[in-house]
């Protein structure tokens, strides 16, 4: 392995790490503050428990995801210090203004996790509101970051300097509003699917129903929701691709040769070598109508791009088909499950339900990884979009693929510690929060 | 504008010594406690430090903010020489952070307690060691940018003596101020006076130490002694410490806690303040001679100005928020030792 590949690696390893704690990190905070706002209302103490027990998750969650997006904020220099150098001071705006509402957030958190019984409990509940807001907020504005490398704006790029730098204009550019959308969704799909199968399990196990039944009902709800809601935006981000990114799209869909009436390619295995798809589906016109909202417009192939602008083509589309693939599951699930809540369904409380919800649990998280593989590998070779290209960027730091294998092994650690205290964490619920008025 | 970026940077350096270093300190001063008191010690720690642990660590990613958006020069030329004390310090930040919430945030209590505390303990004293290690090698004109070899490039631009003497100097600040801090949140005098005795072990670790980072400039041919005496405002600083010293080894016997912190945190934002004063505005200081310069190595003035009124406005949200969540906890914490 090379160090430029390390590098990537590196960086592709820390931020898929990371977001995994950050969804569940500004997620989780909303079903708290629902279950929260039920105890308080109802005064039913198992949802007090249930907020108990999932401020534990978001704590566990929140810590790590807060060092790993400490990490973060370094590597960004260790591995790219020419981009920084000269990207720092033009899209620094979102960061600046993340690093409030980060801050807010870990303030709120502490308020919310040691303030029981001793605030106001409005004013308790309304701390953990707060985390939630100023986590998602994060969110958005480190997407917004994201979204000005593959849509690079607020400065004019004349024979290699940056001139005429605006900071603001870079944050509000073409692709924040549809990548901060489609994320913000994904968040709350992924992170709802994954609680609620969570908890589906537990009542398929059949410990402490009661407990289990109400926390699956208020992740479900949100994932569903969300999941229902995420083909829409999905769309919008196709159309803006196609507009901003032709060569990433035409790498997602393995769209080779420009055309009219351009076919949709699902699945096959595209070949670079050849320009063609073995094994796939083809649907006339469909991919023409997804980008352009016209079945009969040129769709851009790779064709009109040149070679040495190509991103990875085999890696963008299977990661592409993944992620649609898990979202039409995740879709096709949350359909039955608003069926059986409209119709009132007795198969609602049944078995193979709550397995069809266990069976989702990963997928949306897959999808949230699969996406982002998308945008990333996508936009390559450019780490600014049409500006610098992520081979100039590198560290001139020899041996990079030591530090490499050093944060694999950290992550992999801290994976396997997250996922056996979580275990942990659920089996000791029966234990916790079986006693009736216990704090 | 420039300069309430510049203000900003500062105050956040020093937040971050005065409250994230005090945190890394818990764990020092837990390395430094026998057996039999290690869980008492723990559990009057958590009390103090639980709630506000987070935040303390947000004023390092403030500063990093302000850095790579305001000055990417700088931010650049440190993360490309000092990469590999960059990395051990991540490691650190890492380890401590999840090992903190995970011994806490553990359904079960067990052996796996063992584990998180000796990380806990070791990144605590690692941290701080390279945060100081980072700091000295970028100012005392050890990044060489025309270095040839690997060595020359990316190991002697930080593993010296001097660099090394203040990353121990700033271990040692980190555990006196925890050590300090804690006092206030006994319940009985036993431990009281066992915090007591912590803290003037810390602070004459913290003298020996200082004393060794001038030994090691003097070696490494780094003219301090010309930074921290060179002008009035260092002599000021430096006796205005002395004299609080004085006064804080008087007031320790008394065991009047809230002076005690506030003599420990002056004392430490004059040492930070004289050994950035004389610098001013060069933040790294190359072996060739150059230097960076916040004034003149900075971003876009456009970028500066956004940067200004993000920090401003932040501001207005954070401060009040955070001395609220200090002063609740405070106020809940000393309500519990009354009872």
């Amino acid at each position: 392995m090379d160090d430029f590949i390390a590098a990537r690696s590196q960086m592709a390893l820390s931020l898929g790490f990371h977001i995994i704690f950050s969804c569940i990190g500004m997620v989780m905070p909303f079903f708290m503050a629902v279950s929260h706002y039920y105890w308080l209302k109802t005064r039913d103490i198992t949802y007090k428990n249930i907020t108990k027990a999932w401020s534990k998750g978001v704590a566990i969650f929140f810590a790590t995801g807060a060092v790993s997006g400490t990490v973060l904020s370094f590597e960004l220099g260790l591995l790219w210090p020419e981009f920084m150098k000269h990207a720092g001071p033009i899209f620094g705006m979102p960061f600046s203004l993340e690093g409030t509402a980060f801050f807010i957030e870990a303030i709120a958190l502490g308020f919310f996790l040691y303030g029981w019984d001793r605030f106001n409990p409005w004013f308790h509940w309304f701390t953990g509101v707060i985390v939630g807001v100023s986590g998602l907020l994060s969110g958005i504005l480190v997407v917004a970051a994201n979204g000005w490398m593959n849509s690079p704006a607020g400065f004019d790029y004349v024979n290699g300097q940056y001139i005429n730098i605006d900071p603001i204009k870079a944050m509000f550019n073409d692709a924040w509003f549809s990548q901060a959308l489609h994320m913000s969704i994904a968040a709350f799909a992924a992170t709802g699917f994954a609680v609620a199968g969570v908890h589906a399990l537990m009542i398929l196990k059949g410990k402490n129903i009661l407990f289990h039944s109400k926390s699956f009902k208020i992740a479900a709800i949100f994932g569903t929701v969300a999941a229902v809601l995420q083909p829409l935006s999905g769309d919008i981000s196709a159309k803006d691709v196609a507009q901003r990114q032709p060569a990433k799209l035409a790498a997602m869909e393995a769209h080779f040769k420009t055309e009219e009436k351009a076919s949709l390619i699902i699945g096959g295995i595209p070949d670079e070598e050849s320009q063609t798809v073995k094994y796939a589906i083809k649907i006339p016109g469909a991919l023409s109508y997804l980008a352009h909202g016209d079945f009969n417009t040129e769709v851009t192939g790779l064709d009109k791009i040149p070679k040495e602008n190509h991103p990875p083509v085999a890696i963008t589309h299977y990661a592409f088909q993944i992620m649609v693939g898990m979202g039409m599951l995740m879709m096709l699930v949350s359909v039955l499950y608003f069926i059986g809540i409209w119709k009132k369904k007795k198969w609602l409380g049944t078995k193979w339900l709550l397995k069809l919800f266990v069976a989702s649990t990963p997928l949306g998280f897959i999808a949230v990884e699969a996406g982002w593989t998308v945008t990333e590998v996508g936009r390559q070779p450019w780490i600014i979009y049409g500006v610098m290209r992520t081979a100039d960027a590198v560290t001139p730091m020899p041996g990079i693929v030591y530090s490499f294998y050093l944060f694999t092994a950290v992550y992999l650690s801290l994976s396997v510690i997250v996922a056996f205290m979580l275990y942990r964490q659920i089996k000791m619920v029966g234990k916790l929060y079986d006693t009736p008025g216990h704090n | 504008m420039l300069y309430v970026v510049i203000i900003f940077l500062w105050t956040a350096i020093l937040l971050y010594l005065l409250m994230g270093g005090a945190d890394f300190g818990a764990g020092i001063v837990e390395l430094f406690t026998s057996e039999k008191n290690l869980n008492r010690t723990r559990k009057t720690m958590y009390r103090a430090i639980g709630p506000i642990w987070e935040a303390n660590h947000m004023w390092l990613i403030i500063a990093i903010v302000i850095l790579f958006v305001g000055f990417p020069d700088i931010y650049t030329t440190m993360s490309v020489h000092l990469h590999i004390p960059l990395l051990i310090m991540l490691l650190g930040i890492i380890a401590r952070g999840t090992a903190f919430t995970f011994r806490h945030y553990d359904a079960v209590v067990d052996d796996m307690q063992h584990i998180y505390n000796r990380i806990f303990v070791y990144s605590s004293f690692i941290t701080p060691l390279f945060l100081g290690i980072i700091a000295a090698s970028a100012v005392s004109g050890q990044i060489n940018p025309n270095a040839s070899t690997f060595e020359e490039a990316y190991i002697a631009s930080w593993l010296n003596w001097f660099s090394v003497a203040v990353g121990f100097f700033t271990v040692s600040i980190c555990g006196f101020l925890a050590a300090v801090y804690i006092i206030g949140e006994t319940d009985n005098d036993l431990d009281k006076r066992r915090f007591m005795q912590k803290a003037r072990f810390m602070n004459i670790a913290a003298f020996a130490c200082g004393a060794l980072v001038f030994i090691a400039a003097h070696f490494e041919g780094i003219p301090l002694v010309d930074w921290v005496f060179g002008d009035i405002v260092g002599i000021t600083a430096i006796a205005a410490a002395t004299i609080s010293l004085v006064v804080f080894w008087r007031l320790l016997n008394q065991g009047k806690t809230r002076i005690l912190r506030i003599l420990a945190g002056f004392q430490v934002s004059m040492i930070l303040l004289t050994t950035t004063y004389r610098h001013f505005p060069n933040i790294v200081i190359l072996k060739n001679g150059d230097y960076l310069s916040l004034l003149e190595h900075r971003g876009h003035d456009k970028t500066i100005e956004a940067l200004a009124w993000a920090l401003l406005l932040g501001s207005l949200f954070i401060l009040p928020a955070l001395g609220y969540l200090i002063y609740s906890f405070q106020k809940k914490a000393s309500e519990t030792v009354m009872h």
